[in-house]
């Protein structure tokens, strides 16, 4: 694009009005959404919460849980956290090598979030927690499933990120493209950290 | 000072913007807005067609027209048609091909996807209606009560159908959401301050933000539903401990701000009519720009009057009595600041006109009856009522649909050149007046004697002869303005008079543009001094600025603009086929949803690297 005529006001590029980047509002507001959507999903956890009791229905969570397990899961996806910001900030200073090991790390840690969940349903399973079974079971593995699938589609949106860095595609490594990506990423940390209080370490308070 | 020869990008010439190819492919917002405004009308013939159907089978007592379980499906449809394929997205039109206009804009903020978006609503709508071809539509209402949707109780595959197609449409909802919320926020013009936006932008954005905010809990109530049924999960089956409830309180959560997202952009569409044919600016704007975001905000508090009648206990009942009636009092503000426009206006009864005054009307006998059911005593009477049925049709038809009509006529000048015919519209008019109240009037009387909801057949006898008999007149006179509109659509398109520029003597930035636009909208960025810009423009400041000339002619203008415009792209349709077919999919196999959501990653990738 020629600029020489910056002086005008043509409808190059025009200043964001709200002063955030179209992309990084829009993904403000995905993430809104996606509050709402989790909190549904936990809020049809907590409403159902115990009523297998009632109903004689097990296996129960503390028959199953292993808190010491998903707390490591939990500080891994934790760390996850560490290095994304990191490759934020690697990217801001131009850092290309930087950026793709933070990126790297983040997406290995997010894959092993996600391998602690696949061993955690298989173990639950082989337990007798069946879809569906009972009411712990249908709300565990539906709420913590989407965690997951969040978590997977984390993964493989940090590699593609990471690919574009390769790529001659000048403009597709921008700072915006990992910080959006890192929006993404705390706030499905956060979610988890929701979920590992509510669903996880409630059942070990009276 | 001569003004500057625009140059537009190679691949928006005059025959690169042709054919079908180039109207699949496009990421314009105004042609993605006629592809949604030429959908929606199609799905309300379809609507309408099913809703003449159970008058038919409603005239007399006793009928047989049309079976039981038909008729449930004629219902449900009906429903869904005319709320997610009829009023969204004839409302998303105008969004499209007006917000950018209004707020001086180039286009949305995300063009590409924008047209995702609008496919995906239009395979998710034919999906649905697709059922009548593959063994049974959808019968379970457009509310889907648990546990009438499981599979013990609706075995067919129409319920799936229905949730399924439904996830379809909330995708495309929510992505329009994100869009248009990014676009009002960030691409206004120079000078559009918040408070400069025309009231249509409000209300579009009030309706963005409950779209995104309320779309995930019924995405949530549907996966939970579908889950059931495909799954064997117990979330809605009593047997297991499983709450119906739930479903009613996940659906309302979304089912209330839905009503709103279904008005606001009514009666967005009736503050911009009014100002313009009453030659009087929107009597105390900021208060109905506040009004629409405070039935917004407290439209998120009262979904629990949909269930009254499931003994939620008194204290939830009066928290939820008191919200709803509290909603009442934005809703009067406007309808009197409305008022309180036309009053001592010069008026011009166009048929724009006329049916924004007719929205206001009828739209208040829907109002006056919303606020009976907001009284639990009396609800529990109106419960399942024809009362209710007369009640949400004052709003959505009397309300809604007028207010959109008059949308049309307002807008028809702008978007085609043409003006519509206004003598044809006038009798439009007034056949939809008569129509509507003769159809829906005598449904009060028909709730108040006690006629039930969703029945097939009556017997005769309890005095609701008569009045259905009446009922059924009037959807056919309904029926009959509609076929009059489309007359006079058609034969304007064709030979209408020429329109001009600024047919109404309009006040916004739309106005100031050739009709049609130009693609590529303003060739200089508009700059806006006040909330009526082009009335400034025309007649000079009505607020004591000095600043209301175009400040772009004082600057030193280059010979030639070159504009940036998004290359057309066919991956937006690709994604929406990717999210139908992984929707549609878990009804055939799961393989096949699988390739669906390949087909998404794969087609999501290939758009990022495209040259934007």
């Amino acid at each position: 694009m020629s600029s020489d005529h910056s002086n005008v006001s043509v409808h190059e590029h025009p200043p964001p009005s709200f002063g955030v980047p179209n992309l990084k509002l829009a993904f403000w507001l995905f993430l809104a959404s996606d509050c709402m959507l989790f909190g549904s999903l936990i809020a049809t956890y907590l409403s159902y919460r115990g009523k297998d009791q009632l109903f004689g229905n097990g296996p129960y969570p503390l028959d199953l849980f292993s808190v010491e397990v998903t707390t490591i899961s939990t500080f891994d996806l934790l760390m996850s956290s560490v290095t994304m910001v990191l490759a934020v900030a690697a990217i801001q200073r131009g850092n290309m090598f930087q950026t793709r090991l933070w990126l790297g790390l983040t997406a290995l840690l997010g894959a092993i979030f996600v391998g602690f969940q696949g061993y955690e349903f298989t173990h639950f399973y082989l337990e007798g927690l069946k879809l569906q079974g009972n009411l712990f079971g249908s709300t565990f593995y539906v709420l913590t499933g989407f965690h997951g699938t969040h978590v997977t589609l984390g993964v493989v949106w940090l590699l593609l990120v990471l690919a574009t860095t390769f790529t001659k595609h000048k403009g597709m490594v921008t700072h915006l493209n990992v910080e959006v990506a890192g929006l993404y990423w705390h706030f499905v940390d956060i979610v988890w950290i929701v979920i590992f209080t509510l669903v996880y370490l409630m059942e070990y308070t009276v | 000072m001569a003004s500057p020869a625009i140059v537009l990008p190679e691949h928006c010439s005059e025959e690169k913007l042709s054919g079908i190819w180039s109207w699949i492919t496009t990421v314009d917002h105004k042609r993605i807005g006629v592809m949604y405004g030429v959908s929606a009308l199609s799905f309300f013939v379809l609507g309408g067609v099913e809703a003449l159907a159970i008058r038919t089978q409603l005239a007399m007592p006793n009928q047989s027209i049309v079976g039981a379980h038909f008729y449930n499906s004629l219902v449900t449809m009906h429903a869904t048609t005319m709320i997610f394929l009829m009023v969204m997205p004839l409302s998303a039109a105008f969004f499209n091909y007006m917000v950018p206009l209004m707020i001086g804009a180039r286009d949305v903020a995300f063009p590409r996807l924008n047209a995702f978006s609008f496919w995906t609503f239009l395979f998710g709508g034919l999906f649905i209606n697709s059922s009548f071809f593959f063994g049974e539509a959808p019968a379970a209402g457009w509310f889907g009560y648990a546990n009438l949707t499981s599979i013990q109780y609706s075995p067919g595959p129409g319920v799936d159908f229905w949730a399924l197609g439904l996830q379809t449409l909330g995708v495309a909802s929510l992505a329009a959401g994100f869009n248009f919320i990014a676009t009002i926020l960030n691409m206004r013009a120079p000078g559009m301050s918040l408070m400069r936006m025309p009231v249509f932008v409000w209300m579009t954005l009030v309706v963005q933000f409950l779209v995104i905010l309320s779309f995930p809990m019924i995405t949530v109530a549907l996966i939970l539903l579908s889950f059931d049924r495909m799954f064997g999960t117990n979330f809605y089956v009593p047997e297991a401990g499983g709450d119906p409830l739930l479903w009613q309180h996940l659906f309302w959560l979304f089912g209330h701000p839905e009503v709103y997202i279904l008005i606001l952009p009514a009666m967005g569409i009736v503050s911009e009519v009014l100002p313009v044919f009453a030659r009087k600016p929107l009597f105390g704007a900021p208060f109905v720009i506040f009004s629409g975001i405070l039935i917004g905000f407290v439209g998120f508090g009262v979904w629990s009057h949909h269930m009254f009648t499931t003994g939620l206990g008194p204290v939830a009942d009066t928290a939820f009595s008191l919200a709803t009636m509290l909603i009442a009092i934005p809703t009067g503000v406007k309808i009197f600041n409305w008022l309180a426009t036309i009053w001592g206006g010069s008026i011009r009864f166009t048929t724009a006109m006329l049916f924004a005054l007719g929205f206001i009307s009828m739209f208040t006998i829907g109002g006056l009856s919303g606020v009976m059911h907001a009284s639990p005593p009396i609800d529990l009477h109106h419960q399942d009522s024809y009362f209710v049925v007369a009640h949400f049709h004052y709003v959505l038809y009397g309300g809604a649909i007028l207010g959109l009509f008059s949308g049309i006529y307002y807008w028809f000048p702008k978007i085609t050149g043409k003006l519509m015919d206004e003598s044809w519209g006038k009798v439009h008019f007034w056949s939809s007046i008569i129509g509507l109240n003769v159809t829906f009037f005598p449904m009060h009387f028909l709730g108040m004697q006690g006629m039930p909801r969703r029945v097939y057949t009556y017997e005769g006898g309890f005095g609701w002869d008569l009045w259905n008999l009446c009922a059924t007149v009037g959807a056919f006179t309904l029926a009959i303005s509609a076929l009059i509109f489309f007359i006079n659509l058609l034969k304007s398109l064709a030979n209408g008079e020429q329109a001009g520029n600024d047919p109404w003597d309009g006040a916004t930035l739309e106005w100031t543009l050739t009709s049609p636009p130009p693609v590529h909208n303003f060739d200089l960025m508009p700059k806006v001094t006040s909330e009526r810009p082009f009335w400034d423009q025309k007649y000079g400041s009505t607020h004591g600025h000095d600043d209301t000339t175009e400040v772009a002619e004082e600057e030193q203008l280059p010979a030639e603009i070159h504009i940036h415009m998004p290359p057309a792209s066919y991956w937006p349709m690709v994604v929406s086929f990717g999210v139908i077919t992984f929707f549609g999919g878990w009804m055939i196999h799961p393989a096949v949803a699988v390739c669906g959501a390949l087909t998404v990653i794969v087609g999501t990738v290939a758009w990022t690297f495209e040259p934007e």
